[in-house]
């Protein structure tokens, strides 16, 4: 292209109308920090969260019904930004569990209140030294972090972004702006601030590393192809690039660049999902953020980390499908085995749910390795029904607590089910969930990614995946052993009542979960419809 | 479009099992008598199922047959219907339920002393969950779409799994930790034996999908429609394939059944479980993987079946003989009946891969039988535990100059499990070996030693227990109360009149198993030979 003729950018803004209505919101809630009082900002920024997330939703159902998941799906930004059936599925999952985690956010019964009012579970005054002098005070004076609305809502535009990037370059951007947030929420727990600081750190160390590697692949895959655009990218990889330069042709035949480009690309992605071996940072950030934070984390990043990789895969390296293949079986493999045998060893609750998400990330690139649009379907599915189970799950966990804040330590949930039968029997459903037990929404999730893999002929896959379900099942039954089947320890934690805002994201994240088990086949439909990439 | 009988069946226990739950913590007794209600209302359909059920000739062979879209996008429909099998299994089910509901009628009580608040409410829970597994076992017999069969064969397990943990049996406890220990230990193992051969059966169920998307153009998971499909040649598995799918769905029959070496999760369920519990499981739960191996192996997988039945008559001997063999060697008076339970799964498992239409009449007759015997053995068992709080053997010793009713109708509990002529599990065992005999003249042979075994755990057991000098501490044993009379006394009823008068049960079974053996391709090899067993009787 010529630099002379700068191009007037074209931008389709009701196609992107879901992300600017976040993005939007999130810049009036850094004003509302800078100007409102502090007492007006609590009510004010939970109401421009959640009704610039419900909007937001509303725009995504409104695209898709206008068919842009199908027919009139269409590359959007200039070649920047896809807006199909994929992104829109997704989205819609995104701002959904976006909203829902706002209520968590929200939540300001589970602490004892301060003399200023109620608290929630976010640090009182985060820049202070844990458990200084001004940390005291802060405490006392009954201080509250309400940047962490704006903080979801970048967070939220960010992953609204990643499953749409169509640009190597506004993937590594999208990835930017949902992780920085996401490293900030993590350091600003209110109890155990070093755990959370400590999290925050190797979240954002480890993090650093992944982008950096994403990074450094785009640079390869430009040099490789001349493009960022994935069109352009797969058209190379196909040996059919649009305009032929003499630079092109004396790289395109590199194929060093390009598989090593692809590959450290595909890490930085398989970082994101928590996949092994790059699962490290998972249990650790699990435990030590915030649990509402760890809720909203492990379901929306999975996401759209999980997004923006079918559409590396299905758009840019289809062509190298035979490369990328045996590779990634050996990853799945690996995150369903490793995460299914670590997560036995565990004694931690949040933790125990870190390991299970490494195997889930396991189950779903078996769906996501059978290159069909069964496959990309399945895997749609999945994410809807695992990242309403997760947030339920998470959920539960902020409102067992004792007098050191939650007790996530599992000893202490012994004889929970006794106590509190409702709350045990809700937390025993999303374990059953998890370990895929029908009727549930696990079961209909994992049935259809294991069958798309097996109709992609990968019955080894499949196989090595029941077999680690049933290994997993032993430490979700063990949790509900340890809620219902033993006794009940004399200072054993107390189940918090919580405001109705925490209460709905149980109930609805307990009806979904039946809903998508029973009747899965309205949504499956859905995911069906939304199961082809544009190109 | 007719009523939808077999749904109402099992959607009856289903609705009472949520009323039951609602019911408020004081109310216990109302919550009680409403299972009751609901499971004898359950008792009216089946027997509805029953009489409507066609046995004349040129009747269809799955009948009541319902069927609605569920899951399009995985080829799953809700079809029900019920052979003569399918629907002699459903009664077995319901009759049974009210009979164990009555003898658990006081189980729960000792958990509800327990409980810490009024919010924990065991009895509820416990009649509720009963009724749940009521509802799921009708289902899963009346399932005619394999992907609904394998959801509430798996399903089923969870409410199971919370009455045998929940709920154990507080006898010969040492110390209170190490027995609660003890069952939730019992539970797991239920749970995990159960889960992961069912899972491995998720996967030969997909890969039936996708065998059937193959070579049918759609995946489906109608039974019907396979086997129409098969039997017009459209589909044709590979022979791989076949053997590799059947073994999936083999292996979480086996782990149900159970067949030896899988089967040793039942002793310590059935152990560590109150006895309607136990009941529940070995007469009612695990009758479903013998009845899915008839229905689901043998019609889906003929050359498989085939292929495997040398092996598994070899595992059916094993179980019968090493059951009986661990039974006589028991001190605990349950895990004795969950060993024998083990040598009558034996037999039954012989009589379906017998391919006789006597073996496999035979074996769904036994599964009745063993369901009724084993129910009226361990009913009373339990009646006797709960009295003494012991489940050892040792520790009983002249019951019957005590508690006269109470060791009579143990005694013809026992008798029948040892199949004596005269009550219903004589015909049910004759009948396999008859059939087995006719086929496999050694493994009917080595499988008599069964029978000789059997009457030696059971006259051992009521000899030690009932006969003698009276033990310390049980000189003012109780005798059966009504209510426990109540229970007992219709189903000893009912095994001496499937004895005496098996036609009825006979003649809806015979065209199911004609049917059975059409599908795996086989004929008896020597003349029919049930007037012989008329004779018999």
């Amino acid at each position: 292209m010529n630099p002379g003729e700068l191009e007037a950018p074209d931008i389709e803004w009701v196609a992107l109308s879901p992300s600017l209505i976040v993005f939007g919101a999130a810049v009036i809630g850094v004003l509302i920090e800078a100007f409102a009082p502090r007492r007006a900002r609590y009510p004010a920024e939970v109401a421009v969260s959640a009704l610039a997330l419900a909007g937001a939703f509303a725009a995504v159902v409104g695209l898709a019904a206008d068919g842009r998941a199908g027919s009139e799906a269409q590359i959007a930004g200039m070649g920047a930004l896809a807006v199909d059936g994929p992104a829109l599925f997704l989205q819609g999952i995104i701002l959904l569990v976006g909203l829902v985690s706002v209520f968590l956010f929200a939540e300001r019964r589970l602490e004892p209140a301060g003399h200023g009012g109620p608290v929630d579970s976010f640090a009182a005054q985060p820049a202070a030294v844990p458990g200084g002098q001004a940390e005291r005070e802060a405490v006392r004076a009954g201080h509250t972090t309400t940047e962490i609305f704006p903080l979801l809502l970048f967070a939220v535009g960010g992953m609204l972004l990643f499953p749409m990037a169509n640009d190597l370059l506004v993937l590594f951007i999208a990835l930017e702006v949902l992780s920085l947030p996401l490293y900030l929420l993590c350091a600003l727990a209110r109890r155990r601030r070093l755990l959370s600081q400590e999290a925050a750190v190797k979240y954002f160390l480890l993090g650093a590393f992944a982008s950096a590697f994403l990074l450094f692949g785009i640079t390869m895959l430009y040099g490789y192809a001349g493009t960022l655009s994935y069109a352009g990218i797969a058209d190379v990889v196909a040996g059919r690039p649009a305009v032929m330069e003499p630079g092109l042709a004396s790289t395109m035949g590199n194929d060093a660049l390009l598989l090593i480009g692809g590959a450290m690309v595909t890490m930085g992605l398989l970082f994101k999902v928590g996949a092994v071996p790059f699962h490290m940072w998972t249990p650790d950030v699990y435990q030590g953020a915030p649990t509402p934070v760890t809720g909203f984390m492990a379901a929306a990043t999975k996401v759209a980390a999980f997004g923006a990789l079918l559409r590396l895969l299905y758009v840019v390296l289809p062509g190298m499908r035979w490369d990328w293949e045996p590779v990634l079986w050996g990853v799945a493999i690996a995150s369903m085995v490793a995460g299914a045998v670590i997560a036995i060893t565990q004694t931690d609750v949040k933790r125990l749910l870190a390991y299970s998400s490494i195997a889930h990330a396991g189950f779903i690139l078996s769906g996501a390795l059978a290159v069909s649009e069964d496959g990309v379907s399945s895997v749609l599915f999945y994410l809807a029904a695992y990242s309403f189970v997760t947030l339920g799950a998470f959920a539960v966990v902020t409102l067992v607590r004792d007098a050191g804040g939650e007790a996530t330590h599992l000893s202490k949930w012994a004889g929970l089910g006794r106590r509190s039968p409702l709350l045990a029997a809700v937390f025993a459903l999303f374990l059953l969930a998890f370990a895929g037990i029908p009727l549930t929404s696990g079961f209909a999730g994992k049935f259809a990614v294991f069958r798309a893999a097996a109709d992609a002929g990968a019955m080894g896959l499949v196989i090595v995946g029941v077999l680690a379900s049933a290994i997993a099942a032993f430490f979700y039954i063990r949790v509900i052993v340890l809620m219902f089947f033993s006794e009940p320890k004399a200072d054993g934690p107390s189940v918090v009542i919580p405001s109705p805002l925490t209460m709905s994201v149980v109930g609805l994240a307990a009806a979904v979960t039946v809903v998508l088990g029973v009747a899965p086949q309205y949504f499956l439909d859905l995911a069906n419809d939304a199961g082809v990439f544009v190109r | 479009m007719s009523f939808p009988l077999l749904t109402a069946t099992a959607l009856t226990p289903a609705i009472g099992a949520i009323a039951t739950a609602a019911v408020p913590a004081a109310r216990r007794t109302a919550a009680k008598w409403l299972a009751l209600l609901f499971s004898l209302a359950t008792v009216g359909f089946a027997a509805a199922v029953l009489l409507r059920f066609d046995t004349g000739a040129g009747a269809d062979r799955f009948q009541l047959t319902e069927s609605r879209s569920w899951i399009e996008d995985f080829g799953v429909r809700y079809e029900l219907g019920v052979d003569g099998i399918g629907a002699v299994m459903i009664a077995l089910t319901a009759v049974l339920l009210p009979f164990l509901i009555g003898a658990g009628w006081n189980d729960a009580d000792e958990a509800e002393h327990e409980a810490a608040n009024r919010r924990w409410r065991p009895t509820q829970g416990f009649f509720a969950l009963m009724l749940m597994v009521e509802a799921m076992v009708i289902m899963s017999f009346a399932a005619t779409d394999i992907f609904l069969f394998y959801i509430f064969f798996e399903a089923m397990l969870i409410p199971m799994y919370f009455l045998v943990g929940g709920f154990g049996d507080r006898a010969g406890e040492l110390d209170e930790e190490g027995q609660s220990r003890q069952r939730s230990y019992a539970a797991v193992k239920f749970l995990l034996y159960n889960l992961a051969g069912g899972l491995i059966m998720l996967a030969a169920v997909i890969g039936l999908y996708v065998a059937t998307a193959d070579q049918l153009g759609t995946g489906t998971f109608s039974l019907q429609a396979i086997l129409q499909a098969r039997a017009s040649g459209e589909l044709d598995l590979a022979t791989g394939t076949e053997r590799w799918l059947f073994l999936g769905f083999f292996l979480a029959f086996a782990v149900k059944a159970p067949l030896w070496p899988l089967h040793t999760w039942l002793p310590n369920a059935m152990g560590e479980a109150t006895a309607p519990v136990a009941v529940l499981i070995t007469a009612v739960v695990d009758k479903v993987g013998t009845f899915a191996m008839l229905r689901f192996c043998l019609g889906l997988f003929p050359e498989a079946s085939d292929w495997a039945t040398p092996v598994v008559l070899v595992l059916a001997l094993i179980s019968i003989i090493y059951g009986a063999l661990l039974a006589l060697g028991q001190r605990d008076m349950k895990r004795l009946i969950a060993y024998a339970s083990v040598s009558h799964f034996g037999f039954i498992v012989l009589g379906v891969f017998a391919m006789t239409s006597q073996g496999q009449s035979g074996a769904t007759l036994y599964m009745i039988n063993h369901g009724i015997a084993t129910a009226a053995l361990m009913l009373v068992a339990g009646f006797l535990i709960s009295r003494r709080g012991s489940r050892l053997i040792a520790d009983y010793g002249g019951v019957q100059k005590t508690a006269p009713v109470l060791a009579g109708t143990f005694l013809i509990g026992g008798l029948a499990t040892l199949s004596l002529p005269g009550t219903g599990p004589f015909v049910s065992e004759f009948l396999v070996l008859v059939g087995t005999f006719s086929r496999y003249e050694t493994v009917g042979v080595i499988a008599c030693a069964g029978i000789v075994l059997a009457a030696l755990y059971v006259l051992v057991l009521y000899q030690r227990t009932m006969t003698g000098p009276v033990k310390a501490g049980l000189e003012k044993l109780p005798d059966l109360r009504v209510r426990e009379l109540a229970g007992g006394a219709p189903l000893i009823g009912l095994l001496i009149f499937l004895g005496v008068y098996p036609k009825p049960l006979t003649d809806i079974v015979n065209p199911a198993v004609e049917h059975t053996l059409s599908d795996v391709d086989q004929t008896d090899p020597a003349p029919h030979v049930v007037p012989e067993v008329e004779a018999a009787e």
